[in-house]
């Protein structure tokens, strides 16, 4: 247990401690809160969909918890560079410990900043169904960053150079993002790009945490969060494989 | 120091794909002494460090640490070492004590037990003033002072010491080895250390080996290195034992590869 505590102590506190990487990757999701926002605002309205804040605000905490959960595994790429890993690889505790505290972490953080960007849309507008979902949404998101923490810790264990995570960035995490319906309705899509949808583990996150904060959901609450937990369990599963086969 | 072997090398050969980076090499260090692994770029000292330490399974032959196997008992043996890596290993965005605090817990050590060693090394390595400041603060001596204290937290049998001194001014390499030495005396810890420096063996080591393209070439004190060569000098033994070739130059357009990716992946 302590092991798994102390290095995910060091993920936190290394967070905490980047103020300035804090506030720098607040700048995508304001981006789009507010381009999204006034620029689709408008005809989202006119639609009959309602405030789009209301709808955005869920997508946009959905977002950056993919991104910063994804980040971790840049980290994981940066400790093999600078070689903090090789340290946790030859101490006598068995990898599984290590990979469950730094994917935890890595979670943590990412929950931190979904909190961050969630005080954000409170400011700019978007106001949740009642103050009681609110910790239920923070499960849902728990479960997002969870999910994307150890998919990042596989992605990690398997590439070595930055390059490939850059690659990684652009044809795994930003369609990730853009199907899941964290910016347009999941309702009367083409067949092809909902059969996409549904297969992005994000779409069901967006749609919980739309569901339990705004009770407007695709799937339903019961649904999404067993959809969660399913892939949550696979994946960190796979992440810890992947880890296990890690050479330093 | 005693005569018996705490590490064990019979016949260990690594080969990485058509690359024979460790050929048929023997040897043995005693419990308690300061072993020097001599030898130019590419000999093979950081992949029987990387054998002995858990990280690299031998091709063929057998190794023992304290006894156990390192292939049969992993984490047995890494309790009983302690290692400093050719590449360095610490968390530079955390504290000098953090990173103490991190390896402690990793290896088991009781809280109490481990802040009264921090305070010890940090204080004996002279970086207890600055405990609290972040590791990439530091300069490159510190850095690398920081990582030894590091590696003997948990009071380990063997300390490996893979290339310490690179990269450091002659005054912070004096002072590391005036340290390595103190510890070696007062806690009996075993020290398996790999230098390019001659004059460092030749200093600190109570015997060294010298190993070229894999296999061991020669073994015994500086004293008797000079004689079997007869040469007047170390330096002028190491060349006579590895021959004068220039090894950067004579490698291969794949080795120059692999070196220049080393630097990006570690
Ligand atoms: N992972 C690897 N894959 C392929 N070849 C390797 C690998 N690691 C080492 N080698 C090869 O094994 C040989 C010995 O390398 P090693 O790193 O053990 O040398 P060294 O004595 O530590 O050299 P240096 O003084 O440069 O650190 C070299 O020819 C190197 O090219
Ligand atoms: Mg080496």
């Amino acid at each position: 247990m302590s092991v798994i505590y102390i290095l995910w102590l060091r993920e936190v506190k290394k967070y905490l401690r980047s103020r300035v990487q804090i506030v720098a990757s607040l700048g995508s999701p304001l981006m789009y809160l507010a381009v999204l926002g006034f620029g689709l605002g408008p005809v989202f309205q006119r639609a009959g969909e309602g405030k789009y804040i209301q709808f955005m605000a869920p997508g946009v905490i959905g977002m950056t918890v993919l991104f910063t959960s994804m980040f971790s595994g840049i980290a994981m790429l940066w400790d093999r560079q600078f070689g903090f890993l090789k340290e946790t690889l030859v101490a006598p505790v068995p990898r599984l410990l290590i990979m469950i505290g730094r994917t935890l972490g890595g979670a943590t953080v990412a929950v931190l900043q979904g909190a961050l960007i969630f005080v954000v849309t409170l400011i700019v507008g978007f106001r949740p169904a009642s103050l009681l979902a609110v910790p239920l949404a923070f499960l849902v998101i728990a479960l997002i960053a969870v999910i994307f923490s150890a998919l990042a810790t596989a992605i990690g264990s398997s590439i070595k150079e930055m390059q490939g995570f850059q690659m990684v960035m652009n044809f795994l995490v930003m369609p990730l993002f853009f199907l899941s319906g964290a910016i347009y309705p999941l309702e009367g899509l083409p067949k092809v790009l909902a059969a996409f949808t549904r297969v992005d583990p994000l779409t069901y996150g967006v749609d919980g945490v739309r569901g339990v904060l705004i009770g407007r959901t695709h799937f339903g609450v019961t649904l999404d969060i067993a959809v969660l937990l399913g892939v949550g369990i696979l994946f960190v599963m796979f992440g810890a494989w992947r880890f296990s086969k890690l050479e330093a | 120091m005693s005569d018996r072997a705490i590490i064990r090398v019979q016949h260990v050969v690594k080969s990485f794909g058509k690359v024979t980076a460790v050929n048929d090499a023997s040897f043995e260090v005693r419990a308690g002494e300061i072993f020097a692994f001599l030898g130019p770029n590419g000999a093979g000292k950081t992949t029987t460090i990387k054998m002995l330490t858990t990280l690299l399974r031998p091709t063929s032959g057998t190794l023992e640490l304290d006894g156990l196997d390192p292939t049969q008992h992993q984490n047995e043996v890494r309790r009983r070492f302690g290692v400093v890596f050719q590449d360095p290993s610490l968390d530079s965005e955390l504290t000098a004590w953090e990173n103490l605090d991190i390896h402690g817990v990793l290896y088991h050590v009781p809280r109490h037990i481990r802040r009264e060693r921090s305070e010890t090394l940090l204080k004996m390595f002279e970086l207890w003033d600055r405990r609290d400041d972040l590791v990439k603060t530091f300069s490159g001596g510190m850095k690398r002072r920081l990582e030894i204290a590091r590696g003997l937290l948990h009071t380990p049998k063997v300390l490996f010491l893979d290339e310490p001194t690179l990269g450091l001014d002659p005054q912070s390499r004096n002072q590391m080895w005036t340290l390595v030495g103190n510890l070696n005396r007062a806690e009996g810890v075993t020290v398996f250390l790999t230098t390019h420096y001659m004059d460092e063996a030749d200093r600190v080591a109570g015997r060294i080996a010298v190993i070229d393209h894999g296999r061991i070439v020669a073994i015994g004190s500086s004293a008797e290195l000079k004689q079997q060569t007869g040469a007047d000098s170390l330096e002028a033994a190491f060349l006579k034992l590895t021959g004068t070739t220039i090894r950067d130059e004579s490698a291969t357009a794949a080795d120059q590869m692999r070196q220049v990716s080393r630097v990006w992946r570690r």
